[in-house]
């Protein structure tokens, strides 16, 4: 994160410890100099500009700030950007290709599993998480993967419809 | 003669349409409040009180402007220099903006710093010194008009006490005569617990002053941004011209982000003091312990009954606990807001309602969490006594509320505090929700159940709710009236550009907006874009909350579309070198009557608008419409629910649980529905964990989402949802209800009803919620009423 500060004439500034990661999010290389108290979510939103990663509490409650850590759903509020050295991160802006939308963004579409929207991102990257381990999750699978992430528009109804709408095109598309 | 439009293929009303929004929340694209950055924005935190009540002795900055990247420490002393350390609230009292002599409430804003960055403002405020002597602290309305009780408000001249009002409505003297005249008096006494709204994205502002243009522009999570820039105004002194504030997407509101709050004001002045963008994004801790909470009211009433089970009259009291500022945001003339709807649904001759309001050492707010205005507590209080009574007269709870209700050939019902009922199928909703429960077999079930030790529950809950505020004539917010507005441009190739004074938070307005315009001229829906939360670009309007988005936006969005409709008659007739008079419409055409086949489409009408009107018509295609509602809308509902309580250890489980909902006309079925799971679940989330209370001392417990628990996906119910009973309103124009809070209104109270019928052989007469294992356990156990106020200081 780069920061300017004014110049007082004293070295304070200079002592903000500071410290070089290597890190792969959505399948681009990045290197970064972070301050080492930095939170990787805010690494995501301020550092790279993806604000689909969403800051609901920071205390890992609602996982609205939900990405992958190499392929593992993590609270990116209580993660430091630093231990993302060297790992590989997913955010929600890497689901989609050009041209195609991921099932499960059709999904959340196609059955109303989303209202205001803030929480969806996170919803839908643990989804993937599980939708990746477990193809044919069952509706209480949904429910017990998804319990990490906060909604208060929905009732979650929609939403577990959503996720099994995708996880039956993604296992139509892997037979096909 | 050609084919007539299919209006659900058009995406018009009835339509499921999938919502336009979603494409780009789904790819992360949403446009939050955090999400803007400008060039040389600097980022703003509050330092807030730890206590809940104590004199501030002293403010020490100095280390915090040390600290490199601090811009400004902004303290109450500062604002009081503009003025601007108390601001007015939505009900006439004042609220402090930084703490100047005291502090009123644990988490008040007593300073806060501009910096840099987010973490260098944080840091510099932990340097920031404040000295506190603390004083007494009351946290509920007994201790509050006590004896020899610290006055709160010691900055407000005649204020001798911490009343803020006595209130009452309704008819005092025929109520005592009804009750003279009873056969039986049922009572109950209750508290409905302080809850917060708590949308998952908390508040948040980004204010922007121009030097250059002496402009204004606050990006902000606001419900209702013409009301804050009338308050911008009128508090800052500034030009109304000159001020634009922008409500981006909101993540959730609830009522949350209807008021104006301490750090919108101070991220405001800092952005005029500095000259640049100042951004405030509050944490969690900050929006659940200082932002606008709901409920907090103690009820006490008595219903006069008839030995056959007719209700003659009710009496109510409330006892209101406000915090430390009376800043509920409800219609000015209601000191308890809408509270005097309860009973509205039941055929009641007379009732009274006395009200008292309170301060306490807790945070102001008192808004309407998904509700209009305190009829959730008006319809939970009615449903609880209501059980109440039945049990007293030992009657099936199904058969007296059927025996008591409104009939649908009643309406418009006067009810006994004043309000007319628009219309209903009260009897035919309760038969829909009881048939769908299997209702005379659980209760058999539930017999069998008992030989076998175990406790199942039925419990119903009705409700109606006054919807959609105004008229003018009787809701106003300050002064302002409660309309609302639409505006219309219908470009020429027939596309068109709609924007309203109401503002989505999720309710997918940007999808339902354009099934009415579809509705009413037969333009495809995907044809017209909606717009709203720019106070430079939207029609004034008093925003979403109160479920007033659809009764009175959505019906501008109707009348607007029929002016153009007007116009674009007299473009057809010159188009069809007819009278007007011969014209007919249907869904996007005009045509000459004698002739059908002859007629032009509501796309050949707007071209015609821009280049081929005819002589002596001012050319376009547009129009506004300001909607002032002739009467509230009352949609009704009836909840069902079945418990199995745990006899052993309290924990109670959702069977089954069945919403009959009848909000009139739906303009798109799913996102109706959509609405109705999403208040569902928060009534579940009030009946069975979610409550803010506080310790003796003033400390708020449950000031993140470790201690204030939301259900998650994992313990929230499945919902069945009946829609088969439609009763079209009369006075809207497409005959639609509100609908967004009904679900979180009339819920609460069925999952209560089931857990007390589980447990009716103790003869417990209520728990309070949420209905927590431990006080279920506790009622069963001990065989005694749980109440849930908060504690009173006994130690002294």
């Amino acid at each position: 994160m780069t920061i300017v500060y004014e110049d007082r004439g004293d070295e304070a500034a200079s002592e903000v410890p500071v410290r070089r990661i290597k890190f792969t999010i959505n399948g681009q290389k990045k290197i970064a100099e972070v301050e080492t108290r930095l939170l990787l979510s805010h690494l995501i939103r301020r550092g790279l500009g993806l604000t689909g990663t969403h800051m609901g509490c920071d205390t890992t409650n609602c996982g609205a700030c939900t990405v992958l850590v190499d392929g593992r759903p993590v609270k990116s509020c209580t993660m430091l950007a630093v231990q993302a050295d060297g790992h590989e991160i997913s955010t929600v802006e890497g689901l989609a290709t050009a041209s195609e939308l991921h099932p499960l963004q059709e999904g959340f579409k196609e059955e109303h599993g989303l209202q205001c929207g803030f929480c969806t991102p996170g919803m839908m990257m643990t989804a993937k998480a599980l939708l990746d381990a477990n193809p044919d999750p069952s509706e209480d699978d949904v429910r017990w993967a998804l319990s990490g992430n906060l909604c208060r528009c929905t009732g979650y109804q929609n939403i577990v419809k959503s996720v099994l709408w995708a996880a039956g095109k993604l296992r139509s598309q892997s037979a096909g | 003669m050609s084919q007539a439009l299919d209006e659900i293929k058009i995406g018009g009303l009835g339509a499921s349409r999938k919502r336009v929004e979603d494409n780009r929340f789904i790819r992360g694209k949403g446009n939050y409040t955090d999400d803007i950055t400008l060039p040389g924005m600097l980022h703003m935190e509050i330092l807030r009180s730890p206590l809940a009540h104590a004199r501030i002795t002293s403010i020490d900055a100095t280390r915090a402007w040390e600290i490199p990247g601090v811009h400004l420490v902004l303290t109450g002393e500062m604002m009081a220099t503009r003025n601007l350390a108390w601001m007015p609230t939505l009900s006439y009292d004042t609220q402090a903006v930084l703490a100047t002599d005291k502090v009123r409430f644990q988490g008040q804003e007593v300073a806060c710093v501009i910096a840099d960055d987010p973490y260098i403002a944080k840091d510099a405020c932990e340097a920031i010194d404040v000295e506190y002597e603390p004083l007494p602290v009351i946290v509920n309305p007994v201790q509050a008009v006590a004896d020899g009780a610290p006055v709160i408000r010691d900055d407000k001249e005649n204020q001798a006490g911490n009343v803020i009002y006595d209130w009452e409505v309704g008819d005092a003297e025929g109520t005592e005569r009804a009750f003279a005249q009873a056969d039986m008096i049922s009572k109950l006494k209750l508290h409905y617990p302080r809850s917060h709204p708590s949308p998952i994205e908390c508040c948040g502002s980004i204010a922007d002053f121009d030097r250059s243009t002496s402009k204004l522009t606050v990006y902000m999570t606001s419900q209702a941004p013409h009301i804050i820039r009338a308050a911008v105004a009128l508090v800052a002194e500034l030009p109304e011209h000159m001020i634009r504030i922008i409500s981006p997407d909101i993540g959730g509101g609830f009522g949350n982000k209807v008021p104006v709050y301490p750090g919108y004001v101070c991220s405001i002045l800092a952005s005029i003091l500095l000259e640049r963008p100042v951004k405030w994004i509050e944490d969690k801790s900050g929006n659940l312990i200082s932002t606008g909470f709901a409920r907090d009211v103690y009820l006490d009433g008595e219903m006069a009954l008839r030995s056959d089970g007719k209700i003659l009259a009710v009496r109510m009291h409330t006892d209101a606990d406000h915090g430390a500022f009376f800043s509920d945001a409800q219609p000015s003339k209601f000191k308890i807001g809408l509270m005097h709807s309860a009973f509205a649904a039941y055929d009641i001759p007379v009732a009274h309602l006395t009200a008292r309001g309170t301060y306490s050492n807790k945070a102001p707010g008192g808004v309407a969490y998904r509700c209009s205005f305190r009829v959730t507590e008006a319809m939970f209080f009615q449903e609880r006594m209501v059980q109440a009574a039945a049990t007293d007269l030992g009657m099936d709870q199904a058969e007296f509320r059927r025996m008591n209700f409104v009939a649908d050939d009643q309406f418009p019902h006067r009810t006994p505090f004043g309000f007319l009922t628009d219309s209903g199928q009260y009897g035919e909703c309760l038969r829909v929700g009881l048939k769908a429960v299997g209702y005379e077999d659980f209760l058999r079930q539930k017999q069998e159940a008992k030989a076998n030790g175990r406790l199942l529950g039925i419990g119903i809950s009705t409700m109606t709710e006054p919807l959609g505020a105004g008229n003018s004539r009787e809701y106003d917010i300050l002064g302002i009236k409660m309309f609302d507005s639409a505006e219309l441009r219908v470009h020429m190739t027939g596309k068109a550009l709609l924007r309203t004074g109401a503002k989505s938070q999720g309710q997918g307005h940007e999808t339902t907006w354009a099934q009415i315009v579809s509705h009413e001229l037969g333009i495809p829906a995907e044809d017209v874009v909606v717009e709203e939360g720019d106070t430079d670009t939207a029609p004034f309007g008093m925003g979403t909350y109160a479920s007033r988005s659809t009764p009175v936006a959505g019906a501008a969005v109707a009348m607007v579309s029929r002016k153009i409709r007007a116009k674009a008659r007299k473009l057809a007739a010159h188009l069809l070198e007819v009278s007007e008079e011969d014209i007919e419409w249907e869904l996007g055409r005009f045509y000459v009557r004698s002739a059908p086949d002859r007629g032009v489409t509501i796309q050949e009408c707007a071209m015609a608008a821009y280049s081929n009107m005819p002589d002596g018509m001012e050319p376009g295609l547009e129009n506004n419409a300001y909607y002032d509602p002739p009467n509230l809308t009352w949609p009704f509902a009836v909840y069902i629910v079945t418990v199995e309580v745990d006899p052993q250890t309290g924990v109670w489980d959702v069977l089954n649980m069945v919403a009959v909902d009848d909000c009139g006309v739906r303009i798109n079925p799913m996102i109706v529905e959509g609405q109705i799971m999403g208040g569902l679940t928060e009534a579940y989330a009030m009946a069975s964990m979610q409550f803010i209370t506080f310790d003796a001392e003033g400390n708020c417990v449950g000031s993140n989402y470790m201690d204030y628990l939301l259900p998650t996906a994992w313990e929230t119910p499945g919902f069945e949802l009946h829609s088969e009973v439609v009763t079209p309103c009369p006075h809207h124009p497409i005959g639609a209800k509100g609908i967004g809070e009904c679900a979180a209104v009339g819920g609460p109270a069925a999952f209560v009803n089931a857990v007390m019928d589980a447990i009716s052989d103790t003869g417990v007469r209520n728990i309070d919620m949420p209905l927590l294992p431990d006080r279920v356990w506790e009622a069963l156990t001990y065989r005694r009423d749980v109440s849930g106020a908060p504690p009173v200081r006994t130690d002294e």
